[in-house]
């Protein structure tokens, strides 16, 4: 299998950085009330929605950027971004609608929306810039009673459950950046699975950003009812540019009693040139909260993209026995900087978390670790492993783990471990004598080390994932 | 009757506001600096305002900084403390009423009471090999200043530290060790700090300790106070470790819960020196050491170990940075932290690997065990790597204890309390083994026991305290 | 088949191998004896091109082609293989992804399409049962949690993968017991032909009990002192090496 992907990948460069020319709404750069109310106009929006935006805003006035994380961001200018772009044709009723450079570019990103994705059993929607262009399956999955939308449409149908849940796992007050999300965003997706119901497919929403000097700050809020299942995939690209672009999405999950949700990322939104020259500056807030008893969230992320990323996926346990994970592989190259992990704060009784990280740092890139785990006094029986461990290819790239433990219960156990290594020479070297070359050497060997977190990802992420892999360390070893 | 003289000191730092603790410092260094001066040695006081400056910009350390995170000094630093500016004698000759309690041992036995060094009574008796000196840091600097000059500040004042920042201002005396090339002290170093005084008393003092190339030396700091007084002591020691030298550094602290310990230890090791440092906190009130190694040779070994035990409402926040500048260094760390009552333990381990520090090995283990539903622990271990041909590695744990081992040896006959000592004893173990002075070892074996057992509650083992 | 003339080479300045010459031919089996640290395994990293190993003089010819001047994965598909003391773990690589990865570089040097994936299978199958490996070894990692016999069974099973010209056993009976030796060598002698030759280094003589040599060459302090038939081998069994030291010690003075 890596044979046939090491033969499709020559090339190191990015692949999904085109643009695509079609028509787009954009409103002016700059951040503002009047802003702020113009997003909520274009979406017709209720005035409940408006208010939190504007709630949201104020707050976030009042907010400086956190500078905690082991990252050099350079000075973003808010007041240069514009805050709200669409493809000009809006909420397509059906497929025919759609303009057909769009979904040209969503073929072209291997993501047809056509309704013969029904035999790869995944359903999609599909977000360019800012807005929704299409979600596939809607009808049959609404037979179910599962609600798979866009953001914009659960306002618009379901707002007693969009109210209920929005915001309930990161209040609007919740950092710099999720703040500055409740304000301005613009759309993203919106998934409730009804009790006793198991999602018989995967949903799948894909983000692109494609107008330039834009950001885009969708949000996703995920709600699994009592006794129910969902796996939920994402993926991102973005065209190249020598400007940067800022993404600033909040995801949210709620699991029920008896819910499971598995959430699964491949990052690789543009991540700059190899001198360091443009890129996505991505800082996403993620949180889920296991709410119910016996409810499970487990995390999933293969991050290869953006020039920056701040992203750290988190559970709440609640519920008494719910369990979390977050699996994660990290990979930077050239000048990209990532610091990415996770939370895990138990409240409940009996729960507990896993944490599997593996970072992989060539270049001149920096790649971080840093994660919290928190067990609060009333948490009886917690239990958390984490390991992180990273690995160093070449002798200009940092390899940091910042891991956090805070225990207030006596029958708590937490363990981390972490190792930080080099590349294994005499692993090349034995690859080399069974006549593989060193570069495939590097590759087979990568992703082994990054094998335990792959193999949890669905099968067609994890093809796509390997492929990133190998792309994005191409050129790190000399 | 000299206290009064504290207490007016006392008083003058009162007038401010209370609570506001930072600006009555800042009123008395502004006020009082000129005496300040004139009771320390013009080395000392030439970083001296801008420590001050410093100081005035960082302020006290919160919580809100990252490496303070663990360390809540809010409500001991509120207190009003008398400060000893003037350097009032203090009625208490250590060498009459100390008896050390570690049965063997032969040390060299020093003494700082509060912030000043305690004159030693007989520099001849004690038979120091030819060229080594130890005394007063403020005599000496007065005596040589040119062998000061090289050394004091040079790791503390770079520090954004506002304790470092706050002592550098402030003190005014301290302990001072000087190896010279090639000389080998074949006994111990004791170094015991008293507190003693009959108000809320501050001390700041300053160590220094020089070991040139290819010496050795072994020092034993043992933090004790003796009055039922509210202490802080703010200490900071540096520590240069030349090539080919070797120091180990024991310190242990027993003292009571109204005691606020501010410690920073900075060792400077140079190429293929060797440095052991252990850590014990054994008693104490509200404690924070830092301890922060710097490699700056290659070929450099370092074992930096600690233990806390802690009940009641102690507070023990440890932060360790070991940083490897060159190749070719290899570091150890083990922590170990038993934790009852509504204690409250920290932890920071931080391990940083420089660009061209290849060829680094470093390790480090922090473990810890809470006994039962009130106490905390916070650990931090992190790495941050730079160099890409290393082996790092850390693990730290939280838990409790081994349920299964107990039953094991309860099946076996034993009581469930005896069980849970033996495990608790074993647990600390290994950090004691790190000790290389054998009588020390067997006497801390003994209180470890001691204290795992509730016997040691307080400052016991110093004649003064009974 | 191989020509190794003059060889030196040292490892971080330190002269391991001090002007070994040795010639081996199609259809050979040559035994290389010797005490610890004569300098046997430097031989076999040498002539595999390990980056730890640096030549300093001498050349070595394979088939004609310069072989210090091929890169180690060269080597490889010229059609060298050795068995390693110390078969490295790479976890997370499947043994059948990397074997296929490898097999399908070995066909491309000769300008071959890709193995198919039924093809490969059957290739594995066939070759698993040469060494009596375990169907479940083939699915996981490469080494990691073998045992030292599955380990030393995997090596040869890879080697009859990839069909090489001339294989370098180093150590292969090492920690071996009786049983893992036997399949070892079966699988060795197996896989023998006319085209192809062996060497075996190796410490003691057990093993040449199931792979007979045609020759067999002491080495000792970087170089070959000794060479005969493989009754050498027994005279080394009985006696030891210390008269072999003797022998050149005495020679040099």
């Amino acid at each position: 299998m890596s044979t046939d992907i090491l033969d499709q990948v020559t090339q190191g460069d990015y692949k999904y950085g085109f643009t695509t020319d079609i028509e787009t709404d954009i409103i002016p750069i700059g951040l503002s009330e009047e802003v702020v109310r113009l997003i909520s106009a274009k979406k017709n929006e209720p005035e409940w929605m408006l208010e939190f935006r504007l709630k949201a805003y104020r707050h976030w006035l009042t907010m400086e950027m956190p500078t905690w994380a082991h990252l050099t961001v350079p000075n973003i200018d808010y007041q240069s971004i514009a805050y709200y772009a669409a493809p000009r044709k809006n909420a397509p009723k059906s497929l025919d609608e759609v303009d057909p450079e769009l979904l040209k570019t969503f073929e072209k990103l291997g993501i047809p929306l056509q309704e013969r994705m029904a035999l790869s059993g995944i359903a999609v929607d599909a977000v360019m810039d800012s807005v929704s262009v299409k979600t596939t399956f809607k009808e049959s999955l609404s037979e179910l009673g599962i609600i798979f939308c866009s953001f914009s449409e659960a306002v618009e149908h379901h707002p007693d459950l969009v109210q209920k849940y929005m915001s309930s796992v990161v209040p609007y007050t919740d950092n710099f950046f999720a703040t500055l999300n409740c304000a301005v965003f613009s759309d993203g997706s919106f998934v409730y699975i009804p009790k006793g119901v198991r999602c018989p497919m995967e949903l799948s929403t894909y983000f692109r950003i494609n107008a330039m000097n834009t950001g885009q700050f969708e949000r996703t809020l995920i709600v699994a009812d009592e006794d129910s299942y969902v796996s939920y995939l994402e993926g991102c690209t973005a065209p190249m540019r020598d400007e940067n672009q800022l993404h600033a999405a909040i995801v949210e999950i709620v699991a029920m009693k008896n819910a499971e949700v598995k959430y699964s990322t491949v990052q690789n939104w543009y991540p700059g040139d190899k001198e360091g020259k443009g890129g996505i500056y991505n800082f996403v807030t993620k949180r889920g909260i296991c709410k119910g008893d016996n409810s499970k969230i487990s995390w999933t992320q293969v991050e290869t993209g953006s020039a920056i990323t701040w992203k750290y996926p988190s559970c709440i346990l609640l519920g008494d026995n719910s369990s979390a994970e977050f699996y994660s592989v990290a990979v930077t190259n050239h000048h990209q900087q990532a610091d990415t992990g996770t939370k895990m704060l138990h409240i409940g009784k009996n729960t507990s978390s896993h944490i599997l990280s593996k970072g992989i740092s060539a270049g001149k890139s920096q790649n971080s670790y840093r994660g919290l785990v928190k067990v609060n006094p009333a948490a009886e029986n917690a239990r958390n492993f984490s390991q992180c461990d990273s690995l160093l290819l070449g002798d200009k790239c940092g390899a940091h783990t910042f891991p956090y433990m805070e225990v207030n219960n006596d029958t708590a156990i937490v363990e981390h471990e972490a190792t930080t290594s080099k590349i294994n020479e005499d692993q090349i070297f034995y690859c080399n004598q069974r006549g593989i070359s060193t570069e495939d050497a590097v590759g087979l060997i990568v992703n082994g080390y990054a094998k335990e977190v792959l193999n949890k990802l669905p099968m067609e992420f994890a093809v796509e994932a390997q492929k990133l892999l190998q792309i994005t360390l191409e050129g790190s070893v000399g | 009757m000299e206290n009064k003289t504290i207490i007016a000191e006392t008083n003058s730092k009162s007038l401010s506001l209370a609570g506001v603790g930072e600006a009555s410092y800042i009123d008395l260094y502004k006020q009082h600096h000129e005496s300040i001066k004139k009771h320390s040695a013009a080395v000392m006081n030439d970083s001296r305002d801008a420590s001050f400056a410093l100081f005035e910009e960082l302020r006290f350390p919160t919580t809100a900084l990252e490496n303070y995170k663990y360390s809540d000094l809010k409500a001991a630093l509120a207190i009003d403390y008398g400060l000893n500016i003037n350097r009032i004698p203090i009625p208490v000759n250590p060498y009459d009423v100390f008896k050390c309690d570690v049965p063997g041992i032969q040390s060299y036995l020093f003494f700082v009471v509060n912030d000043a060094f305690y004159p030693t009574m007989d520099t001849k008796a004690l038979k120091l090999p030819e060229g080594v000196i130890i005394g007063s840091l403020k005599e000496i600097a007065e005596t040589r200043p040119e062998l000061l000059k090289e050394y004091y500040g040079k790791l503390s004042t770079s520090k954004k530290d506002g304790l470092v920042a706050f002592n550098g201002a402030f003190a005014q005396d301290g302990f001072f060790m000087y190896v010279p090339k090639n000389v080998q002290l074949t006994k111990p170093v004791q170094l015991v700090n008293i507190m003693r005084s009959d108000v809320d008393f501050m001390a700041n003092s300053h160590n220094l300790i020089i070991l040139e190339e290819g010496a050795k030396a072994q020092l034993l700091v043992c933090d004790h106070t003796v009055d039922e007084v509210r202490f802080l002591s703010n200490r900071v020691t540096e520590v240069f470790v030349g090539e080919h030298a070797t120091y180990e550094h024991y310190k242990l602290e027993n003292t009571h819960t109204k005691t606020t310990n501010l410690s920073t230890l900075l060792i400077d090791q140079r190429a293929s020196s060797n440095v052991i440092a252990n850590v014990i906190t054994l008693h104490n009130g509200v404690t924070r050491n830092t301890v922060e190694i710097d490699l700056d040779g290659e070929h450099c070994e370092t074992q930096l170990c600690g233990m806390v035990i802690g009940d009641k409402n102690q507070q023990v926040d440890n932060f360790t940075s070991i940083i490897h500048n060159k190749p070719n260094c290899n570091s150890h760390e083990l922590f170990k932290y038993v934790l009852d009552g509504f204690a409250k333990g920290g932890f920071t381990g931080k391990l940083l690997v420089a660009k061209d520090a290849q060829k680094t090995t470093a390790f480090q283990t922090n473990r810890n065990i809470l006994l039962n539903k009130t106490a905390k622990m916070r650990t931090k271990p992190q790495l941050e790597i730079y160099a890409d041909d290393v082996k790092c590695s850390h693990g730290a744990t939280i838990g409790s204890l081994d349920e299964t081992a107990k039953f094991y040896m309860q099946s076996r006959g034993i009581s469930e309390p005896e069980a849970r000592l033996l495990l608790m004893f074993a647990f600390t173990n290994d950090v004691i083994e790190f000790i290389r002075i054998p009588a020390l070892q067997d006497r801390i074996k003994m209180l470890v026991e001691k204290r795992l057992r509730g016997e040691l509650s307080k400052c016991e083992g110093c004649v003064i305290c009974q | 088949m191989l020509e190794i003339k003059n060889l030196h080479a040292n490892i971080n300045g330190k002269e391991i191998i001090k002007g070994l010459s040795l010639t081996v031919n199609a259809g050979e089996i040559h035994a290389i004896m010797g005490p610890n640290g004569a300098g046997k395994s430097t031989l076999s990293s040498v002539l595999t091109g390990n980056p730890a190993f640096t030549v300093t003089e001498g050349q070595v010819t394979f088939n004609g082609k310069n072989l210090l001047e091929l890169t180690p994965e060269d080597r490889s598909r010229e059609g060298i293989f050795l068995s390693f003391q110390y078969p490295v773990e790479i976890p997370g690589v499947s043994m059948v992804n990397f074997m296929r990865t490898a097999v399908n570089e070995h066909r491309k040097y000769k300008n071959l399409d890709p193995i198919s994936a039924t093809d490969f299978l059957r290739l594995m199958r066939e070759k698993k049962e040469l060494v009596e490996m375990d169907n479940k070894l083939a699915n996981r990692s490469v080494n990691e949690g073998f045992s030292g016999g599955e380990k030393k069974r995997n090596e040869i099973f890879q080697m009859a993968m990839l069909n090489p010209l001339l294989s370098i056993l180093d150590e292969t009976d090492s920690g071996l017991d009786i049983d893992a030796l036997r399949i070892v060598a079966n699988g060795v002698n197996k896989l023998k032909s006319p085209d192809n030759a062996s060497i075996v280094i190796t410490h003691y003589q057990r093993l040449l009990d199931y792979i007979i040599p045609d020759f067999v060459h002491v080495l000792y302090d970087g170089r070959i002192v000794k060479s005969g038939g493989k009754e050498l081998a027994y005279e080394l069994e009985e006696r030891g090496y210390d008269w072999i030291k003797k022998e050149v010690e005495e020679a040099a003075i």
